[in-house]
């Protein structure tokens, strides 16, 4: 049913607060990309299952006339401890389940939702063993503070009840009725809110910019685009609070004067397409989306536009041609997105988490948004935490918050070895390290902070990686993504990121020389010179930063023809210590090329010239004396 | 091109408006039907669209999602994102294209069965290394799953095939 004034919102939301209320007890399955692949649907169906054999009243969905006592039972979005998942949460305890099975299902209505008993052995136990009862108390969530993540895995994702229940939408109401679209901007200004796709330009200055242009045409349009391999965090809030985006846009539509929306969301990310339609729907139903909305006059229009896999369509010229229906290539700048945007109209570009911290700042003033954070650098900004590290998930912590904070107290620590490096900012970014000089674990992460070190927050891909990587290896990996990644219309990206992979390949399988490293060097700062758009004028990056702290990697891998890290396979030799074989033969028999021999309980020897170093021969020792070197 | 094939193009084309805009939407739905974008289907909304051959092949080159060559029908990808590739995704992919004598080259087996390909970023990292078989996701991979996983598929392949018989 419409909602058609301001009034009728909030008397809806008291509404709808009240119904949630008549739940005695609320189970959150988290239904995120990660949790779903761990088999969360199952249990969702099960716990279903259950419940309506043993006849307990339970509520799908919010009803008009509630209820009172029943289970509410709603698939969430990420709730971001993806390490541990799938995920189950009880409310109002706050207990939180960790890698939920289907065979639990039983246990946990019988001893938590039927009774009040904590099942131990379902909770969280830290590396020490202690055990956490309450989501809230686990490290992992304890030191973060979630602004755009504030309802994700909080609310039923797919339900415009419950998000209005919280409060949703009533930023909206605030926007049109209470400021004038120039006020709205400044509030956005006042907040220093900078956009969280990786630049860090100002939002309140870019919406100024439409807000000044006198086009009756003008586009709000939302990147979710978010192709930095290692990084998931818009996803998540595309899946887990797709009405918040929505609000978001709807806002920057009021600020700038403009009534047509485009979503755009990569192809790999269906769940994100689903459940944003599914909220788009929802939203012109009750007439948030649409013509006159509650009754203001203003109209806004919303369409999702999906894309085709192509990363470099996270540049903003690049993805309006996407919209368009052409081939997603960058153009030449000025006119910039501002003034000509899609379909050559001024339009407002932003990420998701953008548009996510709006609503807030609009709620709640630009005051409060300051409260958090350094200046020049206020709010919180999502991670995601992947690679060699404990607690994998995404995280959302005020901006300035120190690495070690982030990897060592949130992300309980590096896993399979020591600390090396982390990656920052996806193929665009850089590498931080303690090394000699500096110690980038006390960097405070914020835009201002990780330039001076020459990395970017990028769009917030955190990559943990251990003294067992290699960092040459990793520079490789990063070239050959941009470089397949390359939309080949200027000649420096195109060409220059094929001969630096070239070079990097040369240096990784034992070919290199000290010319391939003053090589790359040259390339890398020809190409940042002069490639056409952002993704090629970041593209050497990840080799620049990866020279700059490990230098000596390089210089090991040309010099001595050595992997320091024992990833690069052609650097490698396998070697049998004599000390620990005890000529047991397995390895002679598992060797696929028959390099391996010598005598029964004495020590046996690879012949390095037939070796293929498969390392076959290494997983099978059982007294661990193959080694490579 | 049938009748048949006209008609799905028709009613796909209709239902984007005939849209020049469209076109990768189009493209796609194309594709969710065929599993691959024909050459002669992609003439066939040229015309409609009133765009050029040329065009419309541009963008259907573009993209990494379209093929122009039929694929398998289990299409396998394998992430290569860089939280996989740190936890060792490269071994998966050997694997498994051993194991079906498929290359970079030539992805697709011999009996139109099983396509390899890798994918950049899922976004599933914490579950990494993923791989995905027809857009479902196997969390937390290595080789020795990936030979029981495509064992798994074969087996329910030549099942489903003397089920076939017997009808």
């Amino acid at each position: 049913m419409r909602i058609n004034t301001r009034e009728e919102l909030e008397a809806r939301r008291k509404e709808y607060a009240a119904s949630l209320e008549t739940q005695s007890k609320q189970i959150l399955i988290c239904a995120g990309t990660g949790c779903v692949a761990g088999g969360s649907l199952d249990i969702y169906a099960k716990m279903q299952e259950i419940l309506m054999e043993r006849g307990i009243k339970c509520s799908l969905v919010l009803e008009k006339e509630p209820h009172d006592h029943s289970i509410g039972l709603k698939k969430s979005g990420c709730h971001g401890f993806c390490e541990m998942g799938p995920l189950l949460r009880i409310e109002p305890e706050g207990i939180l389940y960790v890698k939920v099975k289907v065979e639990d299902c039983e246990e946990i209505i019988e001893q938590s939702i039927v009774g009040d008993q904590v099942i131990d052995r379902l909770v969280y136990h830290d590396q020490e063993g202690k055990a956490y009862e309450k989501q809230d108390d686990i490290p992992f969530y304890k030191q973060q503070t979630r602004v755009a993540l504030e309802d994700c895995g909080r609310i039923n994702a797919e339900s415009i009840k419950e998000y209005i229940a919280v409060g949703g939408y009533s930023a909206v109401a605030k926007a049109l009725f209470d400021m004038t679209p120039q006020q709205v901007v400044d509030e956005v200004s006042k907040a220093c809110l900078r956009g969280r796709g990786g630049g860090g330009f100002p939002t309140g200055r870019k919406w100024a910019q439409v807000l000044a242009q006198k086009e009756e045409v003008k586009y709000i349009v939302c990147n979710g685009d978010e192709g930095d391999p290692g990084a998931f965090m818009d996803r998540s809030m595309m899946e887990g609070d797709p009405h918040r985006v929505i609000e978001g846009m709807l806002i920057a539509g009021i600020a700038t004067g403009a009534h047509f929306g485009y979503i755009y969301v990569r192809a790999e990310y269906p769940l994100a397409v689903e459940r944003l339609q599914n909220a788009i729907d929802k939203a012109e139903e009750k007439g948030l989306l649409g013509t006159d909305i509650l009754g203001s006059g203003f109209d806004f229009e919303l369409k999702i536009s999906q894309g085709a896999g192509a990363f470099v369509c996270g540049e903003g010229s690049a993805l309006t041609a996407s919209i368009e229906g052409n081939r997603g290539m960058p153009r030449v700048k000025p006119p910039r997105t501002v003034e000509k945007g899609l379909f050559e109209k001024p339009t407002v570009l932003n990420n998701v988490e953008t548009y996510c911290n709006v609503p807030p700042i609009i709620s709640k003033g630009a005051a409060w948004y300051q409260s958090i954070g350094p200046e020049n650098n206020h709010g919180t900004k999502a991670f995601a935490l992947t690679g060699n590290v404990m607690n994998t998930g995404l995280i959302e912590v005020p901006m300035g918050t120190t690495l070690r904070k982030v990897i060592f107290d949130i992300g309980g620590g590096v896993k399979g070895g020591g600390f090396k490096a982390v990656q920052i900012g996806g193929p665009s970014g850089g590498c931080l390290c303690i090394n000699p000089s500096e110690d980038h674990l006390d960097l405070h992460l914020d835009f201002d902070s990780l330039k001076k070190v020459g990395a970017m927050i990028g769009s917030g891909g955190l990559v943990v990686m251990n003294d067992k990587s290699c960092m040459v290896e990793v520079a490789r990996f990063f070239m050959n993504f941009t470089q397949k990644e390359s939309c080949g219309k200027c000649i420096p990206c195109r060409e220059g990121t094929k001969r630096m992979l070239e070079l990097l390949n040369d240096i990784c399988e034992g070919r290199g020389t000290m010319n391939h490293i003053l090589l790359l060097e040259e390339l890398s700062s020809t190409i940042s010179a002069t490639a056409l758009c952002g993704l090629g004028k970041t593209a050497a990056s990840p080799v620049v930063s990866t020279m700059k702290y490990f230098r000596e990697e390089y210089i090991s891998h040309v010099v001595e023809k050595k992997c320091p890290a024992g990833q690069c396979k052609a650097l490698v030799t396998l070697q049998i210590d004599p000390e620990l074989c005890k000529g047991c033969s397995k390895c002679a028999r598992v060797c696929p090329v028959g390099a391996i021999s010598g005598e029964i309980k004495k020590p046996f020897t690879i012949d390095t010239s037939k070796c293929i170093k498969c390392g076959a021969c290494k997983e099978g020792c059982n007294f661990h004396a193959i080694r490579e070197v | 091109m049938g009748t048949k094939e006209q008609k799905v193009l028709d009613e796909i084309l209709e239902s984007h408006d005939y849209d020049q805009t469209a076109v990768i939407a189009i493209m796609q739905d194309i594709q969710k039907v065929y599993r691959y974008l024909p050459e002669e289907m992609l003439c066939y909304i040229a015309k409609k669209l009133h765009l050029s051959e040329a065009k419309v092949y541009g963008v259907a080159t573009f993209y990494e999602n379209f093929s122009l060559e039929p694929k398998g029908k289990y299409v396998i990808k394998i992430c290569d994102g860089t939280a996989c590739h740190v936890r060792q995704s490269t071994a998966i992919l050997e694997e498994i294209r051993s194991i079906l004598g498929v290359t970079d080259a030539k992805p697709t087996t011999e009996d139109m069965m099983f396509t390899v390909e890798t994918v950049s970023c899922l976004g599933a990292c914490g579950l990494a290394p993923v791989c995905t078989v027809n857009d479902v996701v196997h969390p937390a991979m290595n080789p020795e799953k990936a030979r029981a996983l495509i064992k798994e598929l074969k087996e329910g392949e030549a099942a489903g095939e003397e089920t076939a018989d017997e009808n």
